[in-house]
């Protein structure tokens, strides 16, 4: 195969290497441009005090933007919020995913019907979802309940009845629920992928050997997860930091459940106050980053051995 | 119908030409082909009246195409990212939709706004327009905008089946009667006061209130002027009356948006209700009548004042058809364009000389009010603060709200650092 692959690289003349180029530069034009660059210039714009016009003199500040955010009550409650729901939403996602796709996992009948069933919660927008748990996630409580509070008094639970998101602690592990609603069939189907690769023989040499089931999952089938439980929180968490749409859907820029996306937007578009709007962005940015690109580089790396 | 209603638009526009035909000839400035303005009027009575002001302009400028650029969202909230990276990208539209007031001041500040001053002096607005009014929308002597609509914040509103219900008789004219009259819906078993806490914004606007009605119109307008201190004992003890009121509200205020509270007075669940005037219309539209579904008073502790908001249109610096903007502002501050608005918009004319019969009977009394009433502006609707004012002090009031309202000096804390925050 290499050794095709390479004699048709020499024979290829030059025209269709150029060819080729010519077909990805738009996309890599436009993402120089529409992605790195304008990181560069929201940087550039965070290290300003362009406040849309307050001021006419547009100068540079330094790091100003970012020392006055650490210091920002508004940002580090956004913070905190964040770090709450992202927290709540990996957990919870990850154990409802894992044990659906444990589940699943022995091959039942009609398991490709139960995947996709579990999956289609992804297929519906943040937004739309937000619409919906808004009036699920309803705080009036006894004969006035609707949505969640009424279900849990209709199944004899009705101690469990909550605030929900707008209970001034727990408003931030309510806002978790829909996603964790949305996103554990997405962690069912990873996982179930992580069992399907692992080797049967493992398992017959598991058995051989005189291990129960119990023990096959605990000492043989759960090591080999590693990497999938490791992708999983890559993907959720970057999904989680992001979260904007969904947290807008259900209860709007109120300040309780304010994240650091929303804030950006506040900042941005409400105040125009543009500078501190790209300074919150950029810091999220990092955060996104700091979780992202370890994992790519991890990922890059396993790549390249095989 | 339709075609009888086309007839009667032509049939308009040829007389407002034959009637002004003359005048719009003299000054003869509109030569332009094109006319963009940029609203977030897309829909219900905002768009009706819309349309009933631009028919007035295109019966005055025939020659001229109104484009009308309306991106949806309450309030703007869309349309003002829009508008912004227009605006800096120096490709304005020809006029826009802003609130009037300190909400400019971001506008004005930036160099993006041109001076309207002597349009009102050649209009005669200076004169037509009440002194109040006058007096806020100038900033270091010019006026930049054309208010098209005046919106009143300091509005009671009740259901009159439960209030006999509860004993209340009459609208409560004092903060003591306010109180007193709260406590007796409690006894009979009604929420008191209807509260909206989603997004932040209703619960500001009762602060607002709160705050007008417990230190007075001159102490209040000191508030953003600085001789009033957000941190001393005017706001004090503004916050503990709002901290009572507040404690007379609904349960799961937090899930409900402005209209939802509303229902909750017109079907009977709640008390009183503090909201502007635009609750009036939107009960309209829902098929309830006014003096036997809901009624109204100026809200207590602020008889006498009027805390209105506007809606207004502006020239920007550059505008492409200038001249056809200078029309649309005639227009918009004309005696014809703000009676063809307002009944449809469900606001009154920002004129003195409104005619009243075409205003349903709550905009007649407020209209009335409006003439004789001390003025004050709103804050949550503009026009005390610019932007990056009220988007902290409405924050500021989520915090508090969200937090069960406790904590009143760290409140006024943070709304002094929200009146900083405007002034950066």
């Amino acid at each position: 195969m290499g050794c095709v692959s390479k004699s048709v690289k020499n024979s290829r003349p030059l025209s269709s290497r150029i060819g080729g180029l010519l077909f990805v530069l738009p996309s890599i034009i436009t993402v120089v441009i529409f992605v790195y660059g304008l990181i560069i210039w929201s940087v550039n714009v965070s290290l300003t005090n362009q406040n849309s016009g307050s001021k006419k003199a547009i100068e540079y500040v330094g790091l100003k933007n970012y020392t006055d955010l650490i210091v920002d009550e508004r940002f580090t409650h956004s913070l905190l919020n964040l770090v709450k729901f992202t927290v709540v939403f990996i957990i919870g996602a990850l154990i409802t995913g894992f044990i659906m796709a444990l589940l699943l996992e022995k091959g039942i009948k009609g398991e490709g019907f139960f995947r996709s069933f579990y999956l289609y919660p992804m297929a519906i927008s943040f937004i739309a979802m937000g619409t919906v748990f808004n009036w699920i996630l309803n705080s009036a409580r006894d004969e006035e309940a609707g949505g969640l509070n009424l279900a849990l008094q209709k199944i004899g639970l009705g101690f469990l009845q909550n605030d929900w998101y707008v209970g001034e602690k727990g408003a931030m592990y309510a806002m978790a629920l829909p996603a964790i609603w949305q996103t554990s069939g997405y962690v069912l189907a990873l996982f179930l992928a992580g069992f399907r690769g692992i080797p049967d023989d493992l398992r017959e040499a598991a058995r051989v050997d005189g291990a129960s089931e119990s023990q096959i999952y605990r000492h043989v089938l759960f090591p080999q997860l590693t990497p999938t439980i490791l992708t999983i929180l890559i993907i959720l968490g970057h999904i989680s930091m992001k979260a904007f749409d969904l947290i807008i859907g259900i209860n709007g820029k109120s300040y309780i459940t304010q994240v650091v996306a929303v804030y950006m937007w506040e900042a941005t578009f409400d105040s125009r106050n543009y500078a501190k709007g790209t300074a919150i962005a950029i810091v999220l940015l990092l955060m996104i980053a700091i979780v992202v690109v370890p994992y790519l580089r991890y990922n890059n790396k396993q790549q390249a051995y095989r | 119908m339709h075609k009888s209603s086309f007839r009667l638009v032509a049939a308009a526009a040829a007389i407002a030409l034959a009637v002004t035909g003359c005048s719009s000839g003299s000054d003869s400035a509109n030569t332009d082909k094109e006319f963009e303005i940029f609203t977030w009027w897309a829909s219900g009575g905002e768009a009706a009246g819309l349309q009933g002001m631009i028919d007035v302009y295109t019966g005055q400028n025939p020659e001229t195409e109104f484009i009308n650029a309306a991106v949806a969202g309450g309030a703007g909230v869309n349309a003002k990212a829009v508008l912004q990276s227009r605006l800096d990208a120096n490709e304005p539209p020809d006029s826009f939709q802003a609130h009037a007031g300190m909400e400019l001041d971001g506008y004005v500040r930036g160099g993006q706004l041109e001076d309207l001053t002597s349009l009102y002096a050649s209009e005669g607005w200076d004169k037509i327009f009440p002194a109040d009014l006058i007096k806020t929308l100038t900033v270091d002597g010019k006026i930049y905008s054309v208010p098209v609509n005046i919106h009143r914040a300091n509005v009671l509103w009740w259901n009159p089946a439960t209030a006999t219900k509860a004993g209340v008789t009459m609208a409560p004219a004092t903060l003591d009667e306010f109180f007193a009259d709260l406590e007796k819906f409690k006894k009979a078993g009604v929420t008191g006061l209807a509260l909206a806490g989603k997004g932040d914004w209703a619960i500001a606007h009762l602060l607002d209130w709160m705050l007008l009605a417990s230190m007075g119109a001159d102490k209040f307008e000191g508030l953003y002027n600085g001789s009033t201190s957000w941190t001393g004992p005017e706001v004090a003890a503004g916050i503990k009356n709002f901290q009572k009121a507040l404690s007379y509200g609904n349960k799961g205020a937090g899930n409900l948006d402005w209209p939802d509270a509303g229902k909750l007075v017109t079907s009977g669940k709640a008390g009183f209700f503090i909201m502007g005037d635009w609750a009036s219309a939107q009960w309209q539209s829902d098929g309830l009548k006014l003096g036997t579904d809901y009624t109204f008073a100026a809200a207590p502790g602020t008889v006498g004042i009027y805390q209105w908001l506007s809606d207004s249109f502006t020239l920007p610096v550059g505008a492409p058809h200038r001249n056809a903007a200078i029309a649309w502002l005639k227009v918009c501050g004309s005696q014809a364009g703000q009676d063809a608005f307002n009944p449809k918009k469900g606001s009154i004319s920002a004129r003195t000389d409104a005619d009243l019969a075409l205003y349903d009977d709550y905009l007649k009394s407020a209209s009335a009010d409006w003439s004789k009433d001390r003025l004050v502006g709103s804050t949550v609707h503009g026009v005390n603060g610019n932007n990056a004012h009220m988007a902290a002090y409405s924050a500021a009031v989520g915090k508090y709200f969200s937090g069960g309202f406790k904590d009143n000096a760290g409140f006024a804390k943070d709304l002094a650092a929200a009146y900083e925050a405007g002034k950066a």
